[in-house]
Order: C-alpha cells, then structure tokens, then sequence
C-alpha cells in the first residue's frame, strides 16, 4: 500500500465516522427531549456532516477515478465503509446517545490533536478545523453524562447501563491495520495506542465526576477498519442512501 | 415568567455582536443552570456567527416594569420635547455632534 492508498483510506475513515454519527444524531430531529437539546443535537449532526463533507473532498484529490464527495457517501455499500462500530450504533434513550457522543467526541478530539501536527498539510488544516467543533460536541455531551450520573436514580441507572453496552465497541476505535503504519512512518498519522491512553484519561475524569463505574471489557467486537460492521449500519445507509440509489444522479 | 413542571426555568439571552459592542436581548432559552442556559443559547442564538459573546440571566431575576406602571413613568415625558438638545444652532460646518 503506498501513502496515497493510504491517505485515501484514511480519510474515509475520518469522514465515515461522521457522516455515520451525523446520521444517527440527525434520527432525533424533532424527537429531541426539548427543544432546546433538539437543536443542540442536529446541530451537533451538522458539524460532522461539515467535517465529512471535506474529509471526502479530500479523499477524491487523492485517486484518479472521477468520484466525487456525493459518490463516496451516498454509492458505497456497509463493507466499503470503514467507520468505526461505536458510531453505527443504534440511538437507544437520550443517555446512550449522549453516551456515545463522549466515547466519540473524547477519541477525535485526541486524534484531531494529534493530526494538527501531521506532515500533510491538507489533513492537517482540516484536523484544525474540525477540532474547535469537536471540543464542543465534547463539552455538551460530557456535561449531561455529569448531570444524569448526579441526576436521579433512574438517570444514574440508564446512564451507567449505556456505558456499559457501547463499552465493547470502544477499543474498535484504536485498532490499526497497514493503513496506520503506513501513515505512521511518513509522520502523517500517529500510533492510536498513545490516543487510546489519552483517551482513556479524559472519559475516566468525566466518568469519575458522574459517578460511573468502569465497565468491565467483556465480549469485545472491532472491525470497523476492514469494513466488518455490526448488523446497524446496512439498515443506516439503506435510510442514508436511498435516493441516490432509487433515483441515480439526482441533484437538487 | 411562570416556571412549570414540565419545562426547565426560562433564561434570558444577550448578544454581543462585536467586542465593544453593547449586549442586545435575542430571546430565551430553557435550562437547569447557567452553564447549560449557555450552551442552549449557543446553540439556539449564534449558530450563524451572529455574536461573539453571550449573556444568560434567568427571567425571573429580572425586574420589569409592567403595563400598569405605563402611565406614571413614560407619560410625563412626552411634552418636555426641551429635554432633548433640539434647540441649539449648529455651528457652520459641523455635520456631527
């Protein structure tokens, strides 16, 4: 695999993880609790649709096959999609998904720190960018996982019930293939083993002011990387993509 | 100004549209307290790069006048036009004071 092949491959998986989450987030449109957090969610949604947008804009630079950003989202199918399995899961209650939120958030703001330091120029500005939104998305999700664990028991109950479901998808982020040594040793990716530790630092001080206990690490699944999917994501791009696959090309 | 159970308390949201600027009232907001009354305004009042710093204070702290006060304290005001400086000449060639 040389850098290009790399890159591209890696840039997919940035901008699949978005577009995924963007997706889920944009399911609770209209269905926020208030609407104050209704807003706060598609908008979160619209950020990661932003940043997945450029992420695949980029990635078409890198091949010479004539797609375009539109082609890369909407025309692959689940095993083309290289996004990490935390992100394709299922909403659940407003605790899994703020749940998730701070898993994901936590793991990018990590990495985008990383990326700004990248020898590629490109991903560099566009880790920049997406990370000012990423500290954010990070600051909202993490203060109602620190509300719900003060909150009553029924929010404590549901809260600590989300982390310890999605907890198995969590290492699913840090896996590396050829792609990441690749990148590595032409300084433009990092080891995901130092962002897993970084990582790790972070959620434990949120987890810790709300009160949640470490989830033990049972029944671990990855394969988000190779395009090994849990059973969600078929059902999420079926949703994502159905007009671009019933009517083919259409603009509006 | 009413706080329901079904509703989180209702907040106040201003606008600073530039450093220096005055505050502008936006709107309201529902939230449990001032750091989520803040991000709720973030979200609600400045996604579209409308301001550059908000205040939040909660409706309830805030004093108003009411409809009944009308008469007593705006009235008296309306025929002493010699309260504002609309009799001095401008001195030739000055287009600002």
């Amino acid at each position: 695999m040389n850098t290009k092949e790399a890159l591209y491959n890696f840039c997919l998986r940035l901008a699949d993880n978005n577009i995924v989450l963007g997706q889920r987030l944009a399911e609770w449109c209209s269905r926020g609790p208030i609407l104050e957090e209704d807003l706060a969610m598609t908008n979160i949604s619209l950020d990661l649709f932003g940043e997945a947008e450029s992420m695949y804009e980029y990635a078409t630079t890198l091949v010479n096959n004539n797609s375009t950003a539109d082609h890369l989202a909407f025309l692959r199918s689940e095993r083309e999609y290289f996004n990490n399995l935390l992100v394709e899961q299922p909403n659940g209650d407003f605790a899994q998904t703020m749940m998730k939120q701070v898993l994901f958030s936590a793991f990018a703001k990590h990495l985008y720190e990383a990326l700004c330091n990248s020898n590629d120029e490109t991903l560099k500005g566009l880790a920049a960018k997406a990370l000012k939104e990423t500290k954010y998305h990070l600051r909202h999700s993490s203060e109602w996982i620190i509300r719900f664990g003060n909150g009553t028991e029924e929010s404590m109950r549901r809260t600590q019930f989300a982390l310890n479901e999605l907890w198995r998808f969590t290492d699913d982020m840090f896996v590396m293939n050829e792609v990441d040594e690749e990148l590595i040793s032409m300084g433009i990716s990092f080891n995901l083993n130092d962002i897993q530790a970084k990582w790790k630092f972070t959620i434990s001080e949120i987890f810790a002011e709300a009160n949640l206990q470490m989830p033990e690490a049972t029944n671990i699944i990855k394969g988000g990387s190779k395009g090994i999917h849990t059973e969600h994501l078929g059902h999420l791009l079926c949703e994502m993509q159905y007009l671009q696959r019933a009517h083919p090309g259409a603009t509006w | 100004m009413s706080n329901n159970n079904s509703q989180f308390p209702q907040w106040e949201v201003f606008i600073q549209e530039k450093s220096g600027s005055a505050f502008e009232h936006a709107g309201s907001v529902h939230a449990t307290d001032k750091k989520m009354a803040l991000q709720n305004a973030r979200d609600i009042y400045t996604r579209r790069n409308e301001g550059r710093a908000l205040w939040v204070v909660m409706t309830d702290n805030i004093a108003s006048t009411t409809r009944d006060d009308e008469e007593e304290f705006f009235d008296p005001s309306e025929d002493k036009i010699y309260r504002t400086p609309n009799f001095y000449k401008m001195p030739a060639g000055t287009t600002n004071l």
